[in-house]
């Protein structure tokens, strides 16, 4: 029996029309726009100004806070401006626009394509490089990798979790990386382990990838300590805590870190930007991006520099099609639809999904029959057709007893519900108030 | 024969009396003395407990007022100074007189001077459209046009208008009890002076944008030129931000700011029609 | 691009299910049973059918469009499905008037004076059949004989109703078992009863439909049958010469129709698996002390209707399994 988690889950129709595309580098644009804020917590600072010149890889951003991460430049040019520029949720952020004039690496970086795969650093040493190279959570999630390889006080990790699950639909850019990069991402992954001082790592794989699991069962052949673990298909096993609930067992408590019971989960892009950051010098400026949708011509996964506009990419794989009613960045499930085509790719960008207008449209909402499907769907065990009635006549304190901010917004409740009912858009913003309702608490 | 009768009248009377002594031992043990001004304090309040005061509701303004013996900090903005007056008069204090007040939507950005960029499709509250993203149209500071103020709205006061899509407030109903003000996630709705006959000048405009990118999301948008500044002669516009604000304490109706507005962010609500500045507008859009 | 990008909030996949789905793959799990009291009871069946549904489908549409005011929602299925299963419950010589009086109670009473579908707290066909049986107990107990009964008799009595009239005239069961349908004939239907609750059989065959499309779940029917059958189990073996097997009470009567068809409906019963396991005692346990105690033969409709009044109480209060264990 293939492992899973236990508690709830759907299974939205796969899609993953891109499955067989090898990554493909994406020409340079013209101009890039790079935000200052691409991850989780404080925005870095722009240590570059109107009309410095900048190389590839070249500090543009320091991190501002405990919990930030520097930016680099992901080509080189001349910058244009720093200055706010809308994001794809409309509101304004900081970010330095260069216009590319040639493609000019730093001198550090190892251009080289050879693996390397002997360590020569410390833990420390490591943790410093990841920290200089401003490598986050690509899963989506951004949260400054250097933080989370520091357990808190009186905390000790026990093994190291790689998610290769990739259970959003559409999505394959990580399928493609662990086929192609195999051995560089095991590199990584024994980087992430001497980091964290341990020596067990899980490679969480779904079975519906089998060349993926096949070629990192190859490369990890041999390296004692690291294993891969096919996973029974289910949507959200993607998520930091129902991975751990499916490789080892363990259930992370309500409000508690994965390394309450031991575990860090990286995704297998953030491996492979940590095998290129610690082995060849070369900082977070570039990621695997997915391109794809039911109605474009060339599906594929591209290799793009951070900063590039969106608009640039759907042009590379056939251009937006004449039915194109919403455009997503990331997965169908937790992504986030955009505005506009004209928003830069980011650290956290693990996917562009173009969606036909047909199935854009959301079904007009009926009265909830209680047929419990997302009750049985959510894979946090809440029941998110009282926590959206809860939400709507704003009960917070109820809410927050019902234990709303357990959850992961993962869209289960949502994508079951058969009378289309918004539950996910209810309990997010309940998530939002009671989050602040505990914050002024605490002050 | 008369025996089921006797006993049963025996047994009532022992348990209805036995009853009225616990009552009356627990109403005195667990008597809570009040005043009884608090009683008559809460009836002279409009007791539409609306929050408007900034208490829970018209029995905890009651009960604030009586205990703090003291009317300067509080007022009921639905009563209003006869209300005041009133509550004044039976706690022998003195109420602080306050200018009436009425609420004001600062956004005039109807579907016409407000493009729409995209078309969104999910629950159609103010709230959570905010959290999601920044509207519908390229001014972030706008109005979302879902009427979280008009649900609010214990007075029947906000309406949204359907041609607009933007909310209006009737005048004589608004309260300016300040439930809409803190249900507008743009932070719109401000409460102003009522003046005679529902004059009002304000700027329509929330916008803090540079002149031109305001500009582009909206053609009524306030660019921040400070024409308005240089024509006030009573010190009531203020720019910051690349946005005016006319105080509306200080503000004497002399309509010279709206004349003067190279956008027509200045709104002038009540007043007659004028001949010659009306012309001066139509040339103006002409060219 | 001239034409504006939709906008909403995570997730943009959406279930291929709907409501209206679910109330039409109901209804098409009842028609095999149906199709069986059509050629068992003749026209009739078709007559009581037909009314039943009809009238509760414009019932519905009438009192929203011009009593309540608001979209009506008679395309989704539930109030067709109301119809069908109130017909599935009264005896097919069932006089028009009684069934429009039903279908109104079930659909005006129970479920549009709770708000419409959702927030009806009992099961509408329930309440139409029980104000009926209270209203008429001599039309409501007057079974039709089957067409292909060899027989001049004009009524036909249902098997628990001769087991009950057995028991009160104190005749222990041996001289009755002559009159009572064996297990054969229980299984395909050949016996008296309520329209659509004769076979077993294809009762529980669409029973199966509904288990593979996930629109019941196996709690509430298992739970229910199993407890009937342990309560009958029971006293049975103290006293095989005056109680009848658990089986026969199972297959018999409305036991299977309500377990699969009535106690699942999803509005009225609970969300979580052990609470409607907890429904499903109750059920159980109420129609057997009334079919072995009470003064009705039968008992499902009552125990099902008490135990929806339960249902928000075993919502409240049995939660799911939170995931980390702590529960609120």
């Amino acid at each position: 029996m293939l492992k899973t988690f236990k508690l709830g889950g759907v299974h939205p129709p796969e899609n993953k029309l891109s499955a067989d595309s090898e990554i493909v580098e994406l020409p340079l644009s013209p101009t890039v726009f790079i935000p200052v804020g691409q991850h989780i917590g404080a925005p870095a600072t722009a240590v570059v100004k109107k009309g410095d010149q900048v190389k590839t890889g070249q500090l543009i951003a320091r991190s501002s806070g405990f919990v930030s991460a520097n930016v680099h430049s992901s080509v080189s040019g001349t910058v244009t401006k720093v200055d706010l520029v809308p994001d794809s949720g409309g509101y304004p952020r900081v970010g330095v626009v260069i216009k590319v004039e040639g493609d000019d690496w730093d001198d550090q970086i190892d251009t080289s394509p050879d693996l390397k795969s002997e360590i020569s650093l410390t833990g420390p040493e490591i943790i410093e490089k990841i920290k200089e190279a401003g490598i986050v959570g690509m899963g989506g999630a951004t949260f400054p990798t250097h933080v989370k390889l520091v357990p808190p006080r009186g905390m000790k990790f026990e093994m190291l979790l790689i998610n290769g699950v990739e259970c959003e639909p559409f999505l394959t850019s990580d399928n493609r990386l662990m086929i192609e990069k195999s051995d560089e991402i095991v590199v990584g992954t024994r980087l992430l382990m001497k980091a964290m001082g341990v020596d067990k790592a899980f490679i969480g794989i779904e079975n519906n990838k089998p060349e993926a699991i096949r070629k990192m069962e190859k490369a990890v052949n041999g390296i004692s300590g690291i294993s891969v673990v096919p996973l029974k298909v289910k949507y959200p096993q993607g998520g930091e805590k129902q991975l751990i609930k499916a490789v080892t067992g363990r259930e992370v408590s309500s409000g508690a870190l994965p390394v309450s019971v031991g575990c860090l989960v990286s995704n297998v892009g953030s491996a492979f930007a940590v095998y290129e950051a610690v082995q060849k010098n070369k900082p977070l400026f570039e990621r695997v991006v997915t391109v794809t949708g039911k109605s474009l011509r060339n599906p594929s996964n591209v290799k793009v520099r951070i900063g590039t506009p969106v608009s640039d990419l759907i042009l590379f794989a056939g251009g937006v099609p004449e039915d194109t009613g919403k455009i997503i960045s990331g997965g169908p499930m937790m992504g986030k639809a955009l505005a506009t085509s004209d928003v830069p790719v980011t650290k956290g960008t693990s996917g562009i999904v173009l969606i036909p207008e047909k199935q854009a449209a959301r079904k007009p909402q009926l009265a909830c029959i209680r047929c419990s499907r997302c009750t049985n769907a959510c894979p946090m065990g809440l029941e998110p057709f009282l926590l959206m009635t809860l939400s709507e006549n704003s009960l917070w304190e109820r809410l927050e007893k019902e234990m709303v901010l357990d959850c992961i917004e993962c869209g289960s409740c949502s994508f079951s519900c058969p009378a289309s009912r918004p539950l996910l858009d209810y309990i997010r913003y309940a998530k939002a108030k009671v989050g602040q309702l505990v914050r002024s608490r605490k002050h | 024969m008369n025996a089921p009768i006797i006993y049963t009248v025996v047994t009532l009377v022992a348990i209805g009396t036995t009853a009225a002594v616990i009552l009356y031992v627990v109403a005195r043990k667990f008597m809570v003395y009040e005043d009884p001004r608090i009683d008559t304090v809460e009836r002279a309040l409009p007791g539409a407990n609306c929050g408007g005061c900034g208490y829970a509701g018209c029995r905890a303004f009651a009960e604030t007022c009586v205990k703090e013996n003291n009317l300067e900090k509080l007022f009921c903005p639905v009563g209003g100074n006869e209300g005041m007056e009133e509550v004044a008069k039976i706690l022998g204090l003195e109420a602080v007189k306050k200018d009436p007040r009425v609420a004001v939507v600062r956004c005039n950005g109807t579907c016409e001077y407000r493009p729409k960029i995209n078309r969104y499709d999910g629950v159609m509250t103010c709230a959570i459209v905010s959290s999601v993203y920044s509207g519908e149209t390229g001014c972030q500071y706008g109005c979302l046009g879902c009427g979280d103020c008009c649900v609010v709205c214990n007075f029947d006061a906000v309406h949204m208008n359907p041609v607009t899509g933007l909310p209006e407030v009737t005048d004589e109903k608004c309260t300016a009890c300040g439930a809409c003000v803190t249900a507008c996630p743009k932070n719109l709705i401000e409460l102003r002076k009522k003046n005679a006959r529902e004059r009002k000048i304000y700027v329509a405009c929330r916008n803090e944008e540079k002149g031109g990118i305001a500009r582009k999301a909206c053609k009524v948008a306030c660019i921040g030129c400070g024409k308005c500044f240089d024509v006030c002669a009573y010190d009531a516009i203020t720019i910051g931000n690349n946005l005016a604000f006319i105080d509306s304490d200080k503000c004497k109706l002399c309509r010279k700011c709206v004349a003067v507005c190279p956008t027509d962010a200045i709104i002038e609500v009540g007043f007659p029609p004028r001949k010659i500045q009306s012309e001066t507008a139509e040339t103006s859009q002409v060219n | 691009m001239n034409k504006l990008l939709t906008i909403s909030p995570s997730p943009h996949q959406h279930t291929d299910d709907s409501v209206r789905k679910i109330m039409y793959r109901v209804l098409l799990a009842l028609v095999p049973a149906l199709i069986w009291s059509v050629i068992y009871f003749g026209m009739d069946a078709v007559r009581v059918t037909l009314l039943a549904v009809l009238s509760c489908v414009a019932f519905e549409y009438l009192i929203q469009r011009f009593v309540m005011k608001v979209q009506t929602t008679v395309t989704d299925g539930s109030a067709a499905l109301t119809g069908l299963l109130l017909a599935f419950n009264v005896p097919s010589n069932l006089p028009w008037w009684i069934i429009l009086m039903g279908s109104f109670f079930a659909i005006a009473i129970a479920k549009l004076s709770f708000g419409g579908l959702g927030g009806n707290i009992f099961n509408p066909a329930l309440v139409g059949r029980v104000f009926l049986l209270i209203s008429f107990p001599a039309q409501m107990t007057t079974w039709p004989v089957s067409r292909m009964a060899e027989t001049d008799a004009v009524t036909a009595a249902t098997p628990l109703g001769i087991l009950k009239g057995g028991v009160l005239s104190g005749r222990p069961l041996q001289e009755l078992s002559g009159n009572l349908p064996g297990i054969d004939n229980l299984l395909l239907g050949n016996m008296g009863g309520s329209l659509g609750e004769i076979s077993a059989a294809l009762l529980i065959l669409g029973g199966i439909y509904l288990l593979w499309k996930k629109i019941i779940t196996w709690q509430i029917p298992v739970s229910i049958l199993l407890t009937m059958a342990v309560y009958a189990g029971i006293f049975w073996l103290i006293n095989p010469e005056k109680y009848i097997d658990p089986l026969f009470h199972i297959l018999a009567g409305g036991a299977i129709l309500g377990a699969i068809y009535m106690a699942t409906d999803m509005v009225t019963s609970p969300m979580t698996g052990k609470a409607q396991l907890i429904y499903g005692i109750g059920i159980g346990i109420i129609t057997m002390t009334i079919r072995l105690f009470g003064a009705y033969p039968e008992g499902v409709s009552f125990a099902i209707l008490i135990m929806n009044g339960f249902t928000p109480l075993l919502n409240s209060m049995i939660k799911p399994k939170r995931f980390g264990g702590k529960q609120p």
